[in-house]
């Protein structure tokens, strides 16, 4: 199998670890996800080994376990470098996630490789949540299948916004490039609307090698780079996505040693701290100042998102776990209803009645699933009604909280953003969860009737002491002024309500309600 | 604003993860088993509690088999740091006569270290054990989550594990439940060494190289560490320049050959180095998924 490729170079010098304290040096973080036997697991397989990162003893073990578990023949199953679990290489599946370290003189990369069965999206998903690129692997003897649509979409409302589509197993399809060009456009065409930055189809063989670390000389028609020289490559820098932003420290732990001593410890969700700077506590929304950003290596003079600090401020105000220390100017809010994507992990659906736990930031809180809004189609990615939520379905919904939590929408703030719910019968975590731009409060309702009623009364007997003042002025008589008075009063209560009624029940010239962003 | 090292990332997620722990467990414990691990782990955690004393017990299960130096490293450590050090011995197995030699490293390990590690933790009613173990050492490790949840049994459920996004992670347990908590999971042999120079922690000299009485046995090189070990026939103790990637038992240790005397010459070593690790770890070859089975066992 291996001399398929006869004019490729022979395999590659080791790939040593760089220095890892080198400042220019960047990492990557990405996950491999698609469909069952797409070939994920062997596609990293290969990049490991025809990078040269494979330690020679885990070779060893990988031709004894070839020849035992291998569903390649004689040759090596590079899926058995990943699948860790005994239960995963006796099927020949892949369970849970694995992750990967890797490094070549360009980057630093985590990989995790996750599973393509429906069964454990949840897993595919706890991969994702810290991925910066999607490697999203299809059969090319297969096309795009529900799984790749499903991980497409999670990846993307997880906020990935780097895709690489490798075609895999394009030796099945006799290195076809009509065959690779369908199916990147059937790809373009079916994600078009979740608005990834970068989609880089490869057309590649995770089991033979073509274009994995290698160019493969079977396909000459491919002019693009191999999935390595792109991995090595990808500008994934100004993806975060706030920005610098507002100051945001999710207080994880108080630190109080003594009586003297009493800082917040967390980690910078966004921003950029400094002593003096002015910042508030949420919820609650006291105000002071940061006096100091305390660190084993010496107080700091400026720290920033991801530094994992201690804060002094120079009051003394009640501050627990769960609190959020933020720049005053910070528009950040707390809210006791939360509307947020959920990704279903639970088998069993949703008790609606229940509460469940909800681990938002540092924060915790009761939560109950108030409303159902729509699920989101897989294949469609448009929303449609249900009742419940199915085993990894993706719905929009409304969470009620027993407390009010900072809360920001996900796509700004992965810290105040992103949550899980846990049951607090079983322990197990239900969901995950992406906190979306809370809709508006619905527009002022129409006037009940008894309203406009009332407004006819009281606009009546204004208008009828005016027609009364008037009608005496003018007459010199209190009789006729009385009766004029008197008759229009019940007239015009009948005329006001229903001319009331006929507006509000007109739109014409309304401003309507700003529509919620999606 | 510029973005922060590889290492700073990592220091600082190991960092959250350690206070975390603190914050949503009742009766943490951190593992301390002398290496280069364990010295980057409490180093981290001296950070992440500073300026507090370290809130938390350091745990070594000592198998009454380590290196003589890393006990002398470890309770002059110890008492550097000023913090609580429980040195837990499985007394029955002591007493059983069970031995690295005689009983072979599978039994040794299993009543040694986890069964001692159950005993451990049950006698101290600690709800989780924070270890440096790394996801980059070993298969079944790769797929383990950073809060690991056990059983009252202490068992690890490989195919059933919680959803761990973000940094969100489920603390929610039974009484008798536990969690194996690893801040070093996205953590390589590489950055360990790296982090090591960069902050300038002290080990164990055994990863330095040094003339050592040597054994060539079940082609490794096992260190004569004292007069428990008898020697084959045919066996010669030779010394030679040798040091140790990872240490544990230092009768299931391999040592390797190897000038390197300084932090810079390891690292240039390591990286060279073609195969892994643990290969120098007998105990991780007593079978295709021995790993994952003594973690289920209890094992971390």
């Amino acid at each position: 199998m291996e001399t398929a490729l006869a004019d490729r170079p022979a395999a590659p010098s080791p790939v040593y670890a760089p220095r890892a304290a080198d400042p220019a040096l960047t990492r990557l973080r990405f996950l491999t996800c698609g469909s069952v036997d797409d070939g994920k697991s062997t596609l990293i397989g290969r990049l490991l080994h025809d990078a040269g990162l494979v330690p020679t003893d885990q070779l060893g073990t990988l031709h004894q376990d070839s020849r035992r578990y291998g569903t390649n023949g004689a040759a090596l199953d590079f899926a058995l470098l990943v699948d860790g679990l005994a239960a995963e290489r006796e099927q020949g599946i892949t369970i849970d996630v694995a992750y990967r370290y890797f490094a070549t003189p360009r980057r630093a990369f985590i990989v995790a490789d996750t599973p393509g069965h429906e069964q454990y999206t949840r897993n595919m998903a706890t991969g994702a949540s810290g991925a910066e690129l999607a490697v999203i692997l299809v059969d090319a003897s297969k096309g795009i299948l529900a799984q790749t649509r499903r991980h497409s979409f999670i990846a993307a409302i997880l906020g990935i916004r780097h895709v690489v589509l490798a075609v895999n197993k394009m030796d099945l399809v006799g290195c076809d490039g009509a065959v690779f060009d369908t199916l990147e456009n059937d790809y373009r065409d079916a994600v078009a609307t979740l608005g990834f930055t970068s989609i880089t189809a490869i057309p590649l063989s995770a089991r033979e090698g073509d274009n994995v670390v290698q160019r493969s000389a079977r396909m000459p028609w491919y002019h693009g780079p191999t999935l390595l020289d792109h991995l090595e490559q990808i500008d994934v820098v100004g993806d975060s996505p706030r920005g610098p932003g507002a100051f945001r420290l999710p207080v994880q732990w108080v630190n109080r040693p003594d009586a003297r001593f009493r800082g917040y410890a967390g980690t910078i969700a966004a921003g950029i701290v400094r002593p003096g700077d002015a910042v508030r506590v949420l919820p609650g929304g006291r105000t002071s100042h940061v006096a100091r950003i305390v660190t084993a290596d010496g107080d700091l003079a400026e720290a920033s998102a991801g530094q994992a600090i201690t804060l002094t401020l120079t009051d003394e105000i009640d501050i627990s776990r769960g609190d959020v220390i933020c720049a005053v100017d910070d528009d950040v809010r707390t809210h006791d209803h939360i509307d947020a994507l959920l990704l279903w992990t639970d088998d069993a659906p949703p008790r609606l009645a229940d509460a469940y736990d909800i681990r938002l930031g540092t924060a915790r809180a009761s939560a109950r699933i108030s409303t159902v809004h729509h699920a989101v189609d897989i294949h469609s990615f448009t929303p449609h009604a249900v009742e419940s939520l199915a085993a990894n379905s993706i719905a929009r919904v409304t969470l009620r909280l027993d407390r009010a939590l900072p809360a920001s929408p996900y796509t700004q703030d992965r810290e105040l953003g992103g949550f899980i719910l846990i049951d607090p019968l079983t322990h197990a975590t239900v969901a995950l969860g992406m906190v979306q731009p809370t809709e508006p409060e619905p527009a002022r309702p129409a006037e009940r009737r008894w309203r406009s009623f009332a407004k006819a009364v009281t606009w009546r007997i204004t208008g009828s002491f005016d027609t009364f003042v008037l009608g005496w002025l003018i007459t010199g008589r209190y009789d006729i002024a009385g009766g004029i008075a008197g008759a229009e009063m019940f007239t015009k209560i009948a005329l006001f309500y229903l001319h009331e009624r006929a507006w509000t029940s007109l739109s014409w010239g309304r401003v309507a309600p700003p529509s919620p962003p999606r | 604003m510029k973005p922060l090292s590889h290492l700073r990332l990592l220091e600082a997620e190991s960092i959250h993860i350690l206070r975390e722990t603190l914050a949503t467990c009742e009766n943490p414990v951190l593992l301390y088993s002398i290496g280069k691990d364990s010295s980057v782990l409490l180093h981290l955690a001296q950070k992440a509690f500073h300026p507090a004393r370290l809130p938390l017990p350091l745990l070594h299960v000592d198998t009454g088999w380590k290196f003589r130096e890393m006990i002398a490293f470890r309770d002059r450590r110890a008492a550097e740091i000023g913090c609580d050090l429980i040195v837990h011995v499985n007394r029955e197995g002591q007493a059983a006569g069970i031995n690295p030699f005689d009983s072979g490293s599978r039994l040794h390990t299993d009543v040694m270290k986890t069964a001692a590690l159950r005993q451990a933790l049950d006698l101290h009613r600690f709800d989780a054990a924070i270890g440096g173990a790394r996801r980059d050492e070993e298969k079944s490790r790769a797929k383990e989550r950073i809060f690991s949840l056990r059983s009252a049994g202490h068992r690890w459920d490989p195919k059933n594990q919680r959803p761990e996004p973000w940094r969100r992670f489920n603390t929610r347990k039974r009484p008798g439940e536990s969690f194996r908590v690893f801040p070093l999971s996205n953590w390589t042999e590489a950055d360990v060494w790296d982090y090591v120079e960069l902050e300038k922690i002290e080990v164990v000299p055994l990863y330095f190289a040094a003339k050592r009485p040597v054994v060539q046995r079940d082609g490794m090189l096992i260190m004569r560490d004292d007069e428990r070990m008898a020697l084959r026939p045919g066996e010669i103790v030779e010394h030679r320049n040798v040091r140790f990637r990872t240490l544990g038992c230092y009768p299931l240790t391999g040592a390797i050959e190897s000038e390197a005397t300084t932090l810079p010459q390891i690292i240039a070593e390591m990286r060279a180095a073609r195969v892994s690790e643990r290969q120098g770890r007998l105990i991780d070859h007593d079978g295709g998924g021995s790993m994952e089975q003594k973690k289920q066992e209890g094992y971390f």
